[in-house]
């Protein structure tokens, strides 16, 4: 763990490259993040880059995930031990950093053990069976009489005849690649994927060691901020500095719009913008939020759609249709951590230090900030203290580095929390609009589905059902058009809306139809993998068979988030004299395929479901126009402990005839619906609109 | 006002010249190097800053520096002595109360204060005192099972007395 969440300086850098072995290289090292030639970029085909085999037998393993809670630094380890074959506690990870490690879109939509895990394996495989081939070269026996163990090859039968890798790895410096690339482990003979590795992050994170960007420090470095406008959009006038110079010691720096102070002292530089005093012109935007739901309904946007089927037909043999819209807010990413970087800018090169899901991608970004290429832009990514989607954004690392070119000084910018609020790229507020209809066999016939801004993860009806159109308007990136402010992708992008209307629109038609929202489902579902699912949970829950509203508050949900498949069950108590929710037990029963760390993954999943109990709840950003008016956690009510369900029951379905799935986004989109559905099941009111507030709930319970 | 300051961090004493009006968060942070003391918002709404002054939890976001003139601090840094981690830390790890581990040192630092002065709390007596301590990883449930197995593993006292 060394090196990790520790800037490295130039000389500890060459040391830690010249210490490994280069089972590949037949000259120095070879920085993978370095090679920029490429006109795609894609994970590198050559293993090395993924892994280095110390003379002593010690793993390094190059990602360009970040960790970020997640777990993925032992997952990942976890993962890599499998296939090379050593103990996993010999494995040390490299993450984030662009100079030593291979490229990488990004950490997001769940995707590391889906998509990289199987890379990660592949290079772990081919090191291993190179290793055995060196091997039998040295101890002169045919490579089938040996085995890889423990980070050593030997004799299958005579455990004397052994090499450990690093004897193997360091005294080579040959390059050699497998024609035929080795086949990736089955789940079934998995000896520590599977297993609930205890966290390698975790004894730093408990003591104190564990360092973020905001804790990293660099001799004669300054602190910055940078003068932030009152409203989205608005445009500066006047600007006097005046009072600010007064600050001992304080720089004023300035470009065009962009006004910034640095310091020695955080908390100077802090005071010092504070005494700049700016005129705006705010751009006349009467859009909030009580409106925007009508304007995003009308606005136009590129149309997306899909057709299964005839709905015309499917119209015609309904026995009952059913209409409605729900409605979804903007919603904060808020994590605990706000967005920090330290930059040091050099003349034409670059080191920063960032809390940021996109190493690659941070790098490019600050380099056009500050006109530099961005082969000379080093991304070092320590911990990160809760991304969700936000932190793909690297705002603040442009502005550190901006000021730290002004400046001449290496500077850091930690985000104040108002600045965090300020500067999010929301959850897209979103509306989704259902037409569908049954036939006198309670099937559901057809299905006409619209959403409008939220995009078309998840938006797919995963039911069985013959005469289909799913459509979708706007995107879910990047504000613009009716957003008066950045939108981003936010833990299951599009798919915390989609799942929330069509998940509520099943209860819809069962209540209609008098029939229990279990049976309801399983009536359309064809899915055996999603009926599976759907009877674990129910299983653990003890539901009860019942027409809802039951008066019991149970609530359920299910959905495929990019093939990982998920049921839910939650009991529900209203309050009917003040319209709060207090969500007293949770069932969540998961198929990710095989699990590589099970406690990892409960610990995600519980994790989700009380995260997105805020977004169901109490979580909503207040706006008007351009103008944020939820700036702290005052205002904006993220869930506390006395949020937190009594009981979350995790149910891991398992599952190894499909590989490796996401883990970390699955859990959280469901929650919007599962919330709703209980409700309505204690009260028989239908919520079409989130978050389900005391102040939206109370006056219709009378 | 700008002058020399003393008190003890972490069982060692300390003296700095600084601005005695100067939030302690920052000074901490910054002049002392206690990077294990987080700022998650600066106006007392999520504890990320806790510690402990003279064996109860102060948030340094909302106290100047000259507050602690005299007076014993601890931060998460100080909490494991001699190598051995306290059993709060155990029982965080043990349990997977920690997740991004942004609001660990506060987290474990309040629970600190809670232990000093009720021994066996209830679930309902932990989220009472600690409602106001924010995860946005979502780790409550752990952290209030990791708290109650660290106050049985306390039982005896043996520890931090
Ligand atoms: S930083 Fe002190 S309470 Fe949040
Ligand atoms: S573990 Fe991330 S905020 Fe608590």
């Amino acid at each position: 763990m060394s090196e990790y969440g520790t800037p490295i300086q130039r000389r500890e850098f060459m040391k830690l490259l010249g210490s490994g072995i280069y089972i590949l290289f037949s000259t120095g090292p070879f920085l993978y993040g370095q090679q920029r030639g490429f006109q795609f970029r894609q994970y590198p085909e050559d293993f090395n880059a993924y892994l280095r085999i110390g003379e002593d037998g010690s793993v390094a393993c190059y990602t360009g995930k970040i960790e970020m809670g997640q777990g993925i630094i032992t997952s990942l380890a976890q993962m890599l031990a499998e296939e090379l074959e050593v103990p996993f506690t010999s494995v040390r990870m490299i993450m984030g950093d662009t100079k030593l490690c291979p490229w990488d879109s990004g950490t997001n939509g769940s995707r590391t053990t889906k998509i990289f895990g199987p890379v990660l394996r592949a290079a772990g495989a081919e090191a291993r069976e190179v290793l055995i081939q060196l091997a039998a070269e040295h101890l002169q026996l045919p490579e089938n009489r040996l085995i890889a163990v423990d980070g050593e090859v030997r004799d299958k039968t005579d455990a004397s005849r052994k090499v450990g890798y690093g004897f193997l790895a360091g005294g080579k410096s040959i390059e050699r690649h497998l024609e035929n690339k080795p086949p990736l482990k089955d789940a079934d003979d998995f000896k520590v994927c599977g297993q609930s590795s205890p966290r390698t992050d975790f004894e730093e994170k408990v003591t104190g060691s564990a360092r973020f960007a905001g804790d990293m420090r660099l001799a004669g470095m300054l602190y910055g901020k940078v003068l932030r406008p009152p409203a989205h959009g608005a445009k500066l006038i006047v600007v006097d500095t005046a009072a600010a110079q007064k600050i001992a010691n304080v720089k004023i720096v300035q470009d065009g719009d962009f006004i910034g102070v640095v310091h020695p002292l955080p908390d100077m530089a802090e005071k010092a913008v504070g005494l700049i005093n700016a005129e705006y012109e705010i751009p006349d935007n009467t859009v909030n939020d009580k409106t925007i739901h009508e304007l995003l309904l009308n606005t136009e946007a590129r149309d997306s759609e899909e057709r299964k089927g005839d709905l015309e037909q499917g119209r015609n043999i309904a026995v009952q249709e059913f209409d409605a819209a729900y409605f979804t807010p903007y919603v904060a990413h808020a994590p605990l951590e706000t967005h920090s970087a330290l930059a040091d800018v050099k003349g034409d090169s670059a080191t920063v230090w960032v809390g940021t899901q996109r190493p690659f991608g941070a790098d490019s970004q600050v380099a056009q900030a500050i006109g530099l290429n961005s082969d000379n832009v080093r991304i070092i990514t320590p911990y990160v203290g809760g991304g969700f989607g936000g932190k793909s954004q690297i705002g603040q690392a442009v502005q550190a580095a901006r000021l730290s070119k002004m400046a001449g000084s290496p500077v850091q910018v930690v985000w104040s929390r108002e600045e965090e609020f300020f500067y999010d790229t929301f959850m897209p507020a979103a509306a989704v609009k259902i037409n569908s209809g049954i036939d006198a066999s309670n099937r559901i016939v057809f299905w006409d589905y619209h959403v409008f801004f939220a995009g078309n993860r998840s938006y797919e009806c995963i039911y069985n059902v013959p005469h289909v159109r799913t459509a979708s308007r706007g995107s879910s990136f990047g504000g613009g058009g009716p957003h008066p402010f950045g939108t981003g992708a936010w833990r299951g992008p599009g798919s915390n809306t989609n799942i929330f209307a069509r998940e509520s629109h099943i209860d819809v038609m069962a209540a209609k139809v008098g029939i229990d929202p279990l049976e309801f489902r399983l009536q359309n579902l064809t899915d055996e993998r999603m009926i599976r699912v759907v009877k674990a949970a129910a299983d653990r829950f003890g539901w009860e068979s019942g027409k809802a509203p039951t008066g019991r508050g149970c609530g359920m949900v299910c959905l495929d988030y990019l093939g990982t498949y998920v049921v839910a069950m939650a009991k529900v108590r209203v309050d009917s004299k003040s319209g709060s929710i207090q969500v007293d037990r949770i069932v969540h029963a998961q198929d990710m395929g095989p699990v590589i760390n099970p406690e990892g993954a409960r610990m995600q999943i519980e994790g989700a479901v009380i995260m997105g109990l805020g977004y169901c709840l109490s979580e909503e950003v207040h706006f008007s126009g351009g103008t944020i008016m939820d700036l702290d956690f005052g205002s904006y009510k993220i869930p506390r402990f006395s949020r937190a369900p009594k009981r979350i029951e995790t149910v891991l379905v398992e599952n190894h005839a499909i590989d490796p799935s996401g883990c970390g986004e699955p859990p959280i989109v469901g929650m919007g619906a599962l919330i709703a559905n209980a409700v309505f099941d204690a009260t028989g009111i239908r919520m079409n609109r989130l978050p389900i507030t005391p102040e939206r709930l109370k006056p219709r319970l009378t | 006002m700008e002058r020399s300051i003393q008190f003890t961090l972490n069982r060692r004493p300390v003296q700095l010249k600084t601005d005695d009006e100067r939030t302690l968060l920052w000074v901490l942070r910054t002049d002392l190097g206690m990077t294990g003391v987080k700022y998650g918002c600066g106006e007392n709404h999520c504890g990320a800053c806790t510690i402990i002054v003279d064996g109860r939890s102060v948030r340094s976001c909302m106290v100047p520096v000259k507050f602690v003139e005299g007076k014993e601090v601890m931060t998460i840094e100080g909490l494991a002595e001699n190598g051995q981690l306290h059993p709060l830390q155990k029982a965080f790890m043990e349990h997977g109360a920690v997740q991004c581990g942004f609001c660990t040192p506060g987290m474990i630092l309040k629970a600190y204060s809670i232990l000093a002065e009720n021994r066996q709390p209830s679930r309902e007596e932990i989220i009472k005192s600690m409602d106001g301590e924010l995860c946005r990883c979502g780790t409550y449930n752990r952290i209030i099972d990791a708290v109650q197995a660290a106050a049985g593993e306390m039982k005896g006292g043996t520890h931090h007395e």
